[in-house]
């Protein structure tokens, strides 16, 4: 077994000749006819792979680091969903990574210095069922991932400054925090969810609790500053705990599942959102900072489309022109709303304007609904 | 069901009122003639579907339905085209629920990626006599000062904002509307849908300004049937314009060739009041005064000092504040078609019911029609105690749809396009 042998002689000796023997009985391995293991040798420039057909099944990669830098090497599909991936590949140090990889096209990126997306090589995994997919809605899929990533990202530092004005007690700070923090969740609400266990962490409203459940995440924090008007040693553990639980959100946004269809739908569900939740009120019931919410929403629906935009207007262009025009027509709305660099408090807004702002939701989400179907023909 | 088909039987409409509605709607109908009141041909005609297409829209003479769904619209779009496509949208849309088909390419059966184009509650129901019809409040014409799709010239005189009359307390949020549809069928489901569709093919260019439900029909178009109760348990509709009376229907609710502007004719007006009912108040008191305010007796509906409902009235056996004294069209001088039902949504609140008639007429003129009516009763009818107007629209409803292509207000807005065109050729 490469595994067992790879560990008798896995040592922080000379690099070259450990590597250099063992690289032989891999390759050997590798090359054998019929056989699903690969050899991937990352150095800091390149990343080389022993063979690059597979048939369906277990893969084995036997990765070695060369190079001068920790590494990583992952194995993407044509959208970018990571299938697997192994971190901290040290220099001189190889690592084994299985799979069960489906027929289809795939990439294997080797990242040297662990960032950026990495040296790539195209891989085939021949079999039955590989599913032919639209090249152009792969690269929609996968810069919609990369945006997703971005927005997860950004949002770990906002919320760590939240948390610590929490921390330090100071309600004025955490107030003016809040609602921009919560800013790139929103635009990617759908994505999140999709994982089923972070939201009820991080986002539950008080109206949502299952009994029994624990009430975590920002509105139970809204309420404390807003509505008890004070901050407890309660307060502070669970800000460090939406650190927390938005850090695990940002790791596993790579491994999210993620298709065009997907997107078309996540477009309309952040809709239904503002529709049951915004629109109303109800979601920032305490701080009134749903236009906030609400206006990230839109954006969010918008990226998703504007991705997928070309292949849409293929198949439906009366379609594409009634969605430019209703995302144009709802955002010149909800600028209306703006004060400062933030908006108005939701409080502020009569049931005539909120009638109003719910007409152009109504108007946006049902020719939205129909993006799904635009794609996937 | 059983008790459905006993009803019907005791109506009588499953024939007779029926065919004779339909034939003053201008169509064939899908549906057995002739009334041998066998419960056979009563289960067989119940649910049967209504002709659309007429010289009159539907809805109007045709036996009144069971059940109600009324929406009024804002229009939201600047765009006429827009508008255009939408009532054609509509159009098509109304056909095939008139007939019991579900809308565009149906409720089942599609893209699986794609939400239906029909919201699907209607499948497997009889088309229940569904007839839709459509109005163009002022709004549509002139709003706030605007001519929105330039069509300010073709307003009609008729077409007035109702005065405010006393004791109104309208509720502005329940009243007005620039696009209104009426959709009565036996089947409420049937209704709803049908509100609920056309609403769904508005989004972007209408928003729902306000709806009403109504169950119990009050007032009849077939006077030999039985009169329905309203919720004050009178008879109501005993005098009324029958649909199988043609000339009546002539002199007072069709829009003539002359009465003008053209794209009306052969259509109508309509008043819609939503008029709460005080039922408790109403609840205690006595018997005997009930009667005096109506100026009926309850049971019969016998014009007080009379033996039966369809004698001539005595006036002068009513006090001169009676409700039928004062309303009846040989003393107001007006005569209109009454069309309403009952509603009772939730509660005020306060313990009380909400709950009262939504106020259906349609009449050759709302200026020699609703509006002389009202400014009477509002000013001494002894009834006003126990109601309050709180909601209130008016429109203009364009004639029928003659065949497949014609659609809901073509003539209006093909004057207004060709008029534009002239104007563009610099005449």
């Amino acid at each position: 077994m490469p595994a067992v042998r790879m560990s008798a002689v896995t040592a922080a000796g000379i690099a070259v000749a450990v590597t250099a023997v063992t690289g032989c009985a891999e390759k050997a391995d590798a090359d054998a006819a019929g056989s699903n293991a690969v050899t991937v040798i990352s150095t800091d420039s390149k990343c080389e792979v022993s063979k690059t057909t597979f048939a369906a099944g277990k893969i084995t990669i036997s990765a070695q680091n060369k190079g001068s830098k920790v590494t990583e090497v992952y194995v993407y599909t044509p959208s970018d969903k990571i299938v697997t991936e192994r971190e901290n590949i040290g220099p001189g140090t190889k690592a084994t990574i299985t799979a069960e990889i489906k027929a289809g096209s795939y990439e294997i990126a080797c990242k040297p210095g662990m960032k950026g997306d990495g040296i790539r090589q195209k891989i085939t995994v021949t079999g039955k069922g590989a599913v032919k997919t639209d090249p152009r809605l792969d690269a929609a899929v996968a810069a919609y991932r990369k945006w997703v990533q971005a927005e997860a990202d950004a949002t770990i530092p906002l919320v760590k400054k939240f948390a610590a004005s929490i921390e330090a007690g100071d309600i004025e700070a955490a107030k003016a925090e809040f609602a921009p923090s919560r800013v790139g969740w929103e635009r990617t609400e759908p994505v999140a969810e999709s994982f089923g266990d972070i939201d009820p962490l991080t986002d539950t409203r008080a109206d949502g609790l299952d009994p029994g459940q624990k009430w975590t995440g920002w509105h139970r924090l809204e309420k404390s500053l807003w509505q008890d008007k004070k901050i407890t040693a309660t307060d502070k553990t669970l800000a460090a705990q939406l650190v927390t639980d938005l850090e695990d959100w940002q790791k596993r946004v790579g491994k999210a599942e993620i298709t065009a269809t997907s997107m078309a739908n996540g477009a309309k569900e952040l809709l239904d959102e503002v529709a049951t939740g915004k629109v109303t009120g109800e979601e920032d019931r305490y701080s009134h900072t749903d236009l906030s919410d609400f206006y990230a929403n839109v954006e969010g629906a918008e990226k998703a489309y504007e991705l997928l935009k070309t292949v849409a207007a293929e198949n439906d262009p009366a379609l594409v022109t009634e969605l430019d025009k209703q995302f144009a027509s709802i955002k010149k709305l909800l600028d209306t709303y703006r004060k400062g660099d933030g908006w108005v408090s939701y409080d502020t807004v009569d049931k005539t304007q909120q009638k109003k702002l719910s007409d152009a939701v109504n108007s946006l989400a049902e020719p939205l609904s129909k993006l799904a179907a635009a794609v996937a023909k | 069901m059983s008790e459905a088909t006993s009803r019907r039987a005791v109506l009588g409409w499953t024939g007779a009122g029926v065919v004779l509605g339909a034939a003053a709607a201008g169509g064939a109908v899908t549906v057995l003639k002739g009334d041998t009141g066998s419960d056979t041909q009563n289960a067989a005609s119940a649910g049967a579907a209504v002709e659309f297409h007429g010289t009159h829209q539907a809805g109007i003479v045709t036996p009144v339905q069971d059940r109600l769904h009324f929406a009024s619209f804002d229009i939201t779009t600047d765009d006429r085209d827009e508008l255009v496509q939408l009532l054609k949208d509509w159009t098509a849309a109304a056909e095939r629920m008139s007939k019991g088909q579900a809308v565009g390419e149906g409720a089942v059966g599609g893209l699986a990626e794609a939400p239906p184009d029909d919201t699907g509650e209607a499948l497997g129901l009889q088309p229940s006599r569904l007839t839709l019809t459509v109005g163009f409040g002022p709004g549509l014409f002139d709003k706030d000062g605007k001519d929105r799709f330039g069509l300010k010239k073709y307003r009609p005189e008729a077409l007035v904002d109702l005065p405010k009359f006393a004791g109104d307390a309208l509720d502005t949020r329940r009243s007005g509307g620039d696009l209104c549809v009426q959709a009565c069928a036996d089947d409420p489901q049937v209704a709803v849908h049908a509100i609920r569709n056309l609403a769904r093919i508005g989004f972007g260019k209408v928003a729902i300004r306000w709806s009403q439900l109504g169950f119990g029909k009050t007032s009849s178009t077939t006077p030999e049937a039985q009169t329905p109760r309203n919720l004050m348990g009178f008879k109501d509709g005993t005098h009324n314009v029958a649909g199988s009376d043609k000339s009546a229907q002539t002199k007072h609710v069709w829009v003539s060739d002359s009465d003008g502007p053209d794209w009306l004719a052969g259509g109508s007006y309509l008043v819609a009041r939503r008029i709460r009912m005080h039922i408790e108040t109403w609840d205690r008191t006595s018997l005997g005064e009930q009667e005096q305010i109506f100026g009926r007796t309850k049971g019969e509906g016998a014009p007080l000092g009379k033996k039966h409902e369809r004698d001539t009235p005595n006036f002068k056996a009513m006090k001169d504040d009676a409700h039928v004294r004062l309303a009846h069209p040989d003393n107001s001088g007006v005569t209109i078609l009454r069309r309403g039902y009952s509603f009772t949504d939730g509660t005020d609140g306060l313990g009380r019911l909400e709950a009262g008639l939504f106020f259906l007429a349609y009449m050759r003129d709302v200026r020699s029609g609703f509006i002389p009516l009202q400014k009477r009763l509002s000013a001494t009818d002894a009834l006003n105690e126990y109601i309050q107007h709180v909601g209130s629209a008016v429109y203009a409803v364009p004639p029928g749809v003659v065949k497949s292509g014609d659609w809901w207000g073509r003539a209006l807005f093909e004057a207004a396009a060709a008029a534009a065109a002239a104007a563009a050729e610099g005449k």
